[in-house]
């Protein structure tokens, strides 16, 4: 199935315009495409009639049963290679031309067209399936006042439907009305975009009033709109009706291909029907993706096309010499044919004549056994158990056949963040609760904790949940005040929805889940949340139902970075609770915090350090007139007409104040399974991987560091974030200067060290590894890829910067970039400024990038670089991303399909990636090299005995062999047994190769199918005709038979020569096949048997009895084969042909063994060992395991908030209104995804506000260089296991790197002078009399306590920004002793 | 740019998930088998110098003898050889070569004589050889009727058309069509020893057993082989002789057995030669029954030709050998030699390649090997 899915996509273009075609036949000459306006009236077909719109049936087949054999066959031979032979077929009917019988070329081209044609029809069958069963799904349409039934093809524009809740929308519909209220009806959108949030849709007021079917069936407005497009998020029209005008929007559309959800019945106009939908008007257009191999395959066809035409020509020129020559004085015995009366006649007609025989070096078959390798790879892909996801239970699909050994040369992979490395699952961690931290024992060597079950102590828990500290239930199990405050806060304050079906079965819908998690750890420790109204949430404490009175909602948004909620507990009290980023909660907390807030922020420091997302807890008594005065300035504020949104602030930032703090969560953000260790071995294996994500740049950064893209041991992270075109370029100018600069100034020592183990690294490449553990290979067997890049960048037009000298550049570095300057980077000057610093970076990372800039940096890969690129991802805004990669990846499973039908393969996790490209891909890669050539090799070895041929039979095309020989040849005698080598072969098992990635590197080089490779191949071929040709003929012209007869006649010579070629090539197979399973073994006895049957056969007596005039050879192989010496020059000939390749081969696995050979050589060695082969790998993928387990704590990190990453704001405000609460989980989804465009804004805004420095966390100004220790790499850890065998420089380089990275970070992004640079340990003291340095240092500080993670200078950066935009005034601050005043003043100030 | 392949099996797919009803979830778990998880067993053959080494030793060991047995078999072979084209003045053949024409009535008669060194014998093949006659042409080759030298007598009065233009002549069936048949070689070779006293003893030559048993007995019948009494005159009757044939078809031999298309000089003439220069058998003589006396003792021959096909129009040459025969067939220098030399070069490879790998191979192979 999966084979045919990708078809529909490669004829859409084709599908859509025959229909038009059809239907602009049908409308006469009306033009349909011409259509500027679309006008509708409701209820009246006649008068829609007149402008003929398409009609609700849609038709993705192409054939029907009388058309199938002429369009198919019309198709099949619009292909080249179809035409060609049929033009030979054509030539070979002359019968001065033909040399060859009509059936050499049509049994193969008939079995290939059949074999296609087959497959077509299949393909279409199926599509007639889907087809009819879309047309004739019943839908309700409304005629004449009553409901009827029809099917979804006689639903017509201008037709109002009935849907029913979980319905397909039949058609784009204008919403009417529904049974809702406000005429709001809810719809799911995956089929469409892939977003699986429910949104909201709702009619324009009028019509929703008109209610039941009686008044819709009198409704006769009329709509006007724009024709039909195929943009899914716009629609613009207007309703006439009762004289009046009504602005229709598409968010009164519903559009065919969504589900009615949640809601029990609407109506709809149809607009749009059918073809002209915009489900349909989005539907193909892909562009039919080809593979390098491919386009290489079709320039060497077109070599081999302009060869053979060289050879006919030289041969043709032979002819008229020899005609003129001999050929005239020969006439007595063979005068010319009656067409030709000289030789230069002849010459012609002998060209083509030899373009005929010599036509097999393009074989036929060629396409056809490249698409049947191909769709055995993929069916292998289908049927990997390791690539299924259980939980999913999804297999992995190849849902293109025609891509896999592209898999193999991968170089570039593009990656979503969000469900592609992440699960986008939240869970609560660990938290900090009045100075005491709760949570996951860190500690690797005890033994793994137990999972709490909650269910005793409380039957509302939700069994999913997990925690492992028991020691958190205990304190709530004694009372814990504070713990109890605690929960009670995050049960409170939120913007939660609750659902419960059935009495204690709960389900929150939460827009972030983070939200989701916090709210969940607090039902598990007993304090559940369980519905809202709007005035009140219901709680359940400890078992004891209890209702707050909800004041208000002090909602969420990217500048506060904070929500509170005011409530009013049964006891009367009223009590604020706050949450939010640590950054700026803390600030405003009550100065008698200071105590706890310094051991809280230690709990964050480790938190962060952890790599979790943290938010702190507080809450506020407020007395009765506190909140009516508060109260009072919220209200008008609330009703200001103009800044509303600042007087609003205002106003919330007024009651925020002297909070007492509560404690800390944390929450991880938790990776899919296994993604830290697939980029480990992917970029062993020298794939850059890029993430680009719509995610904020702290999160992004974040993740990076968690799958270790990012690591401690990197040279230097740069970040780019300017906001104009001069900025972005002077920043990446700046990071490219410094990475020519670093290694230069680290000189040396390291340099060195990096040569002298480059040579003996580079060979062992991870062969000793395995027996001494791995070594540490990871950091220096990439820094010794760095000096061999594939292809240097074409040269720019403004040209950049030393470029080559960036190809030079030692040391890994990180770029971070966001959408801003990534807009201004994409921009066509500084492109290639952009390119080659991102290239000369190990990792890079987009954040905040458009659907469109992901595809446009895929693009400017694709373009500048000849390298394939792969992109990954599950949502809907990777599509692009994903059609304009060479191939994408959907992860399927998370967020609806689309991603998944825009991909060539799919699978459910990101970490099969490593086996689709390590094993899938380089297998496919290797075979269909191996296949390619031997596939030239043994048609060249076929038919140059022809060319040589030649010159001793009068230029005259005589072929050498037997006809039949020839039609066989490639579709009988050697075709299976390469077919199987490229289907079945391994040069090592999949285990070695995700073992050593290294493995994978000459993919990417391009190294086993090239230009060369393919020439090696021709000249082996050319070799072998020769042998194949002159070994024969210098034998058999004197030999005799044992009786006497000569041995000299063509016959003999014929058969002697095909047996010696079929054994020849059969053992060159035997010699190229790696990896002999029964099939291969089956296939090439088989086919040597195959030869001698058939030959037998088809020189037997029978037959000839029955046909002579077609049999020649009768007898010829009976005698034939019976003579030693035929014999003896058959093993002569074989032996010439062979063992020079023998040799050579030999000699190049004995002295540059290639890293698979050794690979390959291990493993024999340790089978003939006895040593049980599959322990290194089983052991190394858990040791992989238990190196992420014991992740946490490994590294130093700057603080995350998690609040501000997933949230949005807007949320209060609706649940205060109660507007939604009757679809209140609906209504959710809606919000958030109206408010989800809105962060250009919201960052434009920030920008102005200059929101909050982050406080200066002093508490950590620890003593600063635990980062040696601290930063022995995480991915060293993975690295070690996975291959690679050094161990020197990287001890060397953490230790002096970081040191200088400081530097760098500092000076490069602040600009202040260096001087400041070396003082920054000592911040506090030092900073006292600059105006910057509160803003620039503390941060700094906080880093290097954790240990020096890059994320660090993000957060640098931004402060720094911050700070140079405006906040002198509050700088002097920083002379006061520590952060808490620091605090405290700025509150003051604001 | 979305929804590409829109069918009615995504939609439903949705919703099974999406919906309740998630009872008839199967596993799409593929399934576990070595075929379907590539894990087939296979024997994977590696190139290490314990198994190439070996290899080129052992095929110079085999080749070696063989050539040498070859060799000293084809030396053993005794061959004579003499060209009777008459290209040159003093050859006795040169008036006939001059002055011929296909239509001329006497035919032209040359004596050549000459010395055999060594006796022959056991059984003695007499071979005709032309040069440069290119009987591998591809329009020479196709230019017969298989059909009709099978016997089949549609055939027979219809040509097919592969033997045009010597398909018909006079609006009559050319049996046997075709320019094959039509440049049938058709000089006379008889064989004379002159013994030491003078008298010159014709040597009796066979023409039975000179063609493949296949063509002789399958391929070529005579039209209407099946009919008892069969008069091959008559059978003919209405078809006409190739052009440049002295004789119709019919008339090719006295004997029954080997006359008309199964005539035996003519099956061998009808299996084309592969290559420009060729022989063809054209008469076994046989070894005198007693044994004692070889088939051709030492001493002076001659050897009368009757001189009916010309060759030197296109720069021909014609002829007679005279050979011995061993189990391998005819004298074949070539074939020992080139097994000895390949034998040799895969020994000398053999050591060279066994120095190299002393020499520079990879360590870690050989020291692996060692373990």
């Amino acid at each position: 199935m999966t084979v045919l899915k990708d078809i529909p996509e490669k004829w859409f273009p084709v599908v859509l315009p025959l229909q038009r075609k059809k239907q602009k036949g049908l409308n006469g000459d009306k033009k349909k495409r011409a259509e500027e306006e679309r006008r509708v009236r409701a209820n009246d077909r006649e008068y829609n009639e007149k402008f003929q719109y398409a009609s609700n049936c849609i038709m993705t087949s192409k054939y029907n049963i009388i058309t199938f054999l002429p369009v198919n066959l019309f198709e099949q031979f619009q292909e080249v290679a179809n035409t060609y032979f049929l033009f030979l077929l054509i030539l070979q009917l002359i019968p001065q031309i033909s040399s060859l019988s009509w059936f050499t070329t049509i049994v193969p081209l008939a079995l290939v067209l059949s074999i296609t044609a087959v497959k077509d029809a299949t393909d279409d069958y199926f599509r007639h399936k889907s087809d009819n069963q879309v047309n004739n799904r019943q839908s309700q349409v409304l005629i004449h006042g009553s409901l009827q039934n029809e099917k979804w093809m006689n639903v017509r524009v201008g037709d109002i439907i009935k849907l029913e809740n979980n319905q397909f929308v039949a058609a784009d519909l204008l919403l009417l009305s529904s049974s809702e209220p406000h005429g709001l009806c809810y719809i799911e959108t995956a089929e469409l975009d892939g977003e699986t949030n429910m949104k909201v849709r709702q009619s324009v007021s009028v019509t929703s009033e008109l209610g039941d079917q009686n008044n819709l069936a009198s409704f006769d407005g009329e709509v006007v709109c724009e024709p039909p497009n195929n943009k899914l998020d716009r629609f613009c029209g207007t309703l006439y009706w009762q004289d009046k005008k009504y602005t229709l929007t598409n968010q009164n559309m519903l559009l065919r291909g969504c589900v009615l959800r949640n809601t029990e019945a609407c109506y709809g106009l149809v607009i749009f029907a059918g073809p002209d939908t915009k489900l349909m008007q989005n539907s193909g257009r892909t562009k039919f993706k080809r593979t390098s191999i491919d386009r290489l395959m079709n320039t060497l066809v077109l070599w081999i096309f302009g060869f053979l035409v060289c050879m006919g020509v030289i041969l043709a020129v032979g002819n008229a010499v020899w005609e003129r020559e001999v050929g005239s004085l020969f006439q007595s015995y063979l005068p010319w044919d009656p067409p030709v009366d000289n030789f230069l006649f002849s010459a012609f007609l002998s060209f083509w004549s030899y373009v005929i025989i010599l036509n097999t070096v393009v074989p036929i078959s060629l396409y056809v056994s490249v698409e049947v390798i191909r769709l055995g790879h993929s069916y292998f892909i289908n049927w990997d158990q390791q690539m299924f996801c259980s939980q999913c239970n999804t297999a992995a699909e190849a849902r293109t056949t025609t891509l896999n050994e592209e898999l193999g040369q991968v170089e570039y992979i593009f990656s979503d963040k969000t469900g592609t490395l992440t699960q986008n699952i939240m869970s609560f961690n660990k938290c900090s609760i009045n100075g005491q931290t709760y949570g996951e024992v860190t500690d690797p060597l005890a033994p793994q904790p137990k999972r709490l079950d909650f269910t005793p102590f409380n039957p509302l828990a939700d069994p999913d949940f997990c925690f492992y500290d028991d020691t958190l239930l205990e304190s709530v199990k004694v009372g814990d005040s504070h713990t109890h405050q605690f929960f009670r806060l995050l049960s409170l304050c939120h913007t939660v929805m609750s659902e419960e079906k059935s009495e204690g079965e709960l389900v929150y819908k939460a827009q972030s889940p983070d939200e989701g998690a916090l709210v969940t750890a607090a039902r598990n420790f007993g304090f559940v949340f369980r519905s809202r109204t709007p005035g009140t949430i219901t709680t359940t404490e400890m078992g004891r139902p209890v209702t707050y009175s909800l004041l208000a909602i002090l909602d969420f948004n990217n500048i506060r970075k904070r929500m509170s909620v005011i409530v009013r507990n049964p006891e009367g009290r009223i009590r604020l609770y706050c949450k939010g980023a640590d950054t700026v909660l803390l600030e405003r907390l009550h100065p008698c915090n200071q105590e706890l807030m310094n051991i809280t922020s230690d709990h964050l420091n480790e938190y962060a350090a952890d790599g979790l997302r943290t938010l702190a807890l507080a809450y506020r008594d407020l007395s009765e007139d506190e909140w009516e005065s508060w109260s009072e300035s919220h209200r008008c504020a609330d009703k200001a007409t103009n800044c509303r949104e600042d007087r609003l602030a205002a106003a919330y930032e007024e009651i925020e104040q002297d909070m007492m703090l509560l404690g800390a969560t944390a929450i991880e953000d938790k990776l899919q399974e296994g993604v830290p260790e697939t980029i480990a071995v992917l970029s062993l294996a020298n794939i850059k991987i890029w993430v680009l994500t719509g995610d904020k740049q702290e999160t992004a950064v974040n993740i990076g560091y968690s799958c270790k893209m990012l690591t401690d041991d990197m040279t230097e992270v740069f970040n780019i974030t300017g906001h104009t075109v001069q900025s972005v370029r002077q920043e990446l100018r700046r990071a490219r200067e410094r990475m020519i600069e670093l290694p230069r100034t680290r000189v040396g020592v390291k340099d060195e060290g990096m040569e002298g183990c480059g040579e003996a690294c580079f060979m062992g490449n991870g062969f000793r590894g395995q027996e001494e553990g791995h070594g540490t290979g990871g950091g220096g067997e990439k820094q010794l890829q760095c000096p061999l890049p594939p292809a240097p960048p074409p040269p720019a037009l403004p040209p950049p910067p030393p470029t080559n000298l960036l190809e030079n550049i030692s040391g890994e570095f990180a770029l971070v970039i966001n959408g801003h300057s990534l807009a201004h980077a994409l921009e066509a000057d500084m492109e290639m400024e952009f390119l080659s610093t991102a290239c000369a970076c190990k990792a890079v990372i987009c954040c905040r990038v458009t659907p469109l800039q992901k595809a446009q940096v895929v693009e400017l890969i694709k373009k500048h670089k000849k390298a394939v690129t792969l992109a990954i991802g599950d949502g809907a805004n990777d599509v692009s991303m994903i059609k304009s990669a060479h191939i994408g990846v959907g992860i399927s499973g998370q967020e609806g399909i689309q991603a998944v039908l825009a991909s060539d393969y799919s699978f459910a996790q990101f970490r099969f990636l490593q086996r689709l490209l390590l094993v899938h891909g380089r297998w496919s890669y290797l075979r269909m090299c191996r296949f390619l050539c031997y596939f030239f090799y043994k048609n060249f070895a076929f038919t140059m005995v022809h060319f040589w041929f030649g010159f001793f039979c009068g230029f005259s095309a005589q072929t050498v062999y037997d006809q039949y020989f020839i039609t066989l040849y490639n579709i009988v005698y050697t075709s299976l047994p390469v077919l199987a080598m490229g289907i079945f072969d391994q040069d090592v098992p999949d285990l070695r190769s995700l073992e050593y990635p290294k493995l994978y590197e000459p993919g990417q080089l391009n190294l086993l199918f090239n230009k060369r490779e393919f020439f090696i191949c021709i000249t082996q071929g050319i070799y072998t005709s020769v042998v194949l040709f002159f070994v024969p003929c210098a034998i058999l012209s004197d030999a005799t038979q044992s009786n006497g007869v000569p041995l000299a006649d063509y016959q003999t010579f014929a058969v002697t020569t095909a047996t010696a070629l079929v054994i020849v090539v059969s053992v060159q197979i035997a010699l190229d096949t790696g990896f002999w399973t029964v099939i291969n073994h089956v296939f090439v006895w088989g086919s040597l048997g195959s030869y001698f049957t058939i030959m037998l056969a088809l020189h037997s007596q029978t037959l000839f009895r029955i046909f002579p005039n077609q049999f020649h050879f009768v007898g010829s192989a009976q005698s034939t084969l019976l003579q030693p010496v035929v014999w003896l020059t058959i093993a002569l000939a074989t032996a010439i042909c062979i063992v020079p390749v023998l040799a050579f081969r030999f000699l190049k696995v004995d002295l540059k063994p290639q890293l698979s050979d050794t690979v390959r050589y291990t493993q024999l060695v340790h089978q003939k060992k006895r040593k049980p082969v599959g322990r290194s790998m089983g052991d190394a993928w858990n040791g992989v395991g238990s190196v992420s387990e014991s992740r946490l704590g490994a590294r130093g990190g700057s603080r995350r908030s998690g609040y501000a990453f997933a949230h949005q704001e807007g949320f209060g405000e609706l649940i205060t209104s109660g507007k939604n609460m009757r679809l209140s989980s609906l209504a959710l989804a809606t919000f958030a995804s109206r408010h989800s465009s809105s962060w250009i804004d919201t960052l434009r805004r920030k920008k102005h506000t200059h929101a909050h420095t982050p406080p200066s966390a002093s508490g950590e100004c620890s003593p600063a260089p635990s980062y040696v220790s601290g930063s022995v790499a995480p991915l060293s850890n993975s690295s070690s296991v996975l291959g690679g065998s050094q161990d020197t420089p990287i001890e060397e380089e953490t230790g002096t790197a970081p040191a200088q990275n400081m530097q760098t970070v500092l000076t490069s992004s602040t600009q202040t002078p260096p001087a400041l640079a070396p003082t920054s340990e000592a911040s506090a003291p030092q900073a006292s009399g600059q105006a910057l340095n509160a803003g620039i240092l503390t941060p700094t500080a906080v880093r290097l306590d954790g240990g020096d993670s890059p994320g660090g200078w993000t957060i640098t950066l931004e402060t720094v920004q911050e700070a140079l935009f405006g906040w002198k005034a509050r700088a002097t601050a920083s002379s006061s002793p520590g952060p808490p005043s620091v605090a405290k003043e700025t509150s003051q100030n604001e | 740019m979305m929804a590409s392949s829109y069918n009615a099996k995504d939609e439903d797919g949705h919703i099974t998930v999406t919906g309740p009803g998630g009872g008839t979830l199967r596993s799409k778990k593929p399934e576990n088998t070595a075929f379907k998880q590539q894990r087939l067993p296979a024997w994977q053959p590696i190139l290490t110098a314990g198994t190439v080494l070996p290899a080129f030793f052992i095929i110079g060991l085999i080749f070696i003898p063989i050539g040498i047995g070859l060799y000293v078999t084809s030396n053993n072979i005794k061959e004579f050889e003499v060209d009777y084209t008459g290209v040159d003045m003093s050859s006795p053949c040169f008036n006939c070569s001059q002055n011929f024409s296909w239509n001329s009535t006497t035919p032209c008669t040359c004596t050549i004589p000459f010395f055999l060194e060594q006796p022959y014998e056991s059984n003695v093949f007499m071979y005709y050889g032309l040069s440069n006659f290119y009987q591998n042409h591809r329009r020479y080759v196709k230019s017969r009727d298989d059909s009709q030298l099978n016997g089949d007598m549609t055939s027979l009065k219809e040509p097919s058309k592969e033997c045009e233009p010597y398909a018909y002549h006079d609006n009559k069936p050319i049996a046997p069509c075709g320019a094959i048949a039509n440049s049938m070689f058709n000089d006379t070779l008889e064989l004379f020893y002159n013994d030491p006293n003078g008298t010159k003893v014709q040597i009796p030559l066979t023409n039975i057993g000179i063609a493949w048993w296949t063509d002789k007995h399958v391929k070529f019948k005579n039209p209407g082989a099946g009919e008892a009494n069969q008069n091959l005159t008559a059978v003919f009757q209405g078809t006409t002789k190739p052009l440049n044939w002295r004789r119709p078809v019919y008339e090719l031999d006295a004997a029954a057995n080997n006359n008309g298309f199964i005539n035996e000089d003519f099956i061998v003439w009808m299996r084309t030669a592969a290559l420009p220069t060729f022989r063809k058998l054209y008469r076994i003589i046989k070894s005198p029954s007693n044994g004692m006396m070889p088939t051709m003792p030492r001493g002076n021959y001659t050897l009368e030709v009757v001189y009916n096909y010309p060759v030197r129009s296109f720069e021909g040459r014609k002829r007679m050998i005279l050979s011995t025969i061993s189990w391998m067939g005819g004298k074949n220098p070539f074939l020992g030699i080139a097994y000895i030399t390949v034998g040799s070069v895969c020994f000398f490879l053999g050591v060279v390649l066994l120095i190299i790998h002393h020499k520079c191979g990879n360590r870690n192979n050989s020291a692996d090997i060692s373990n």
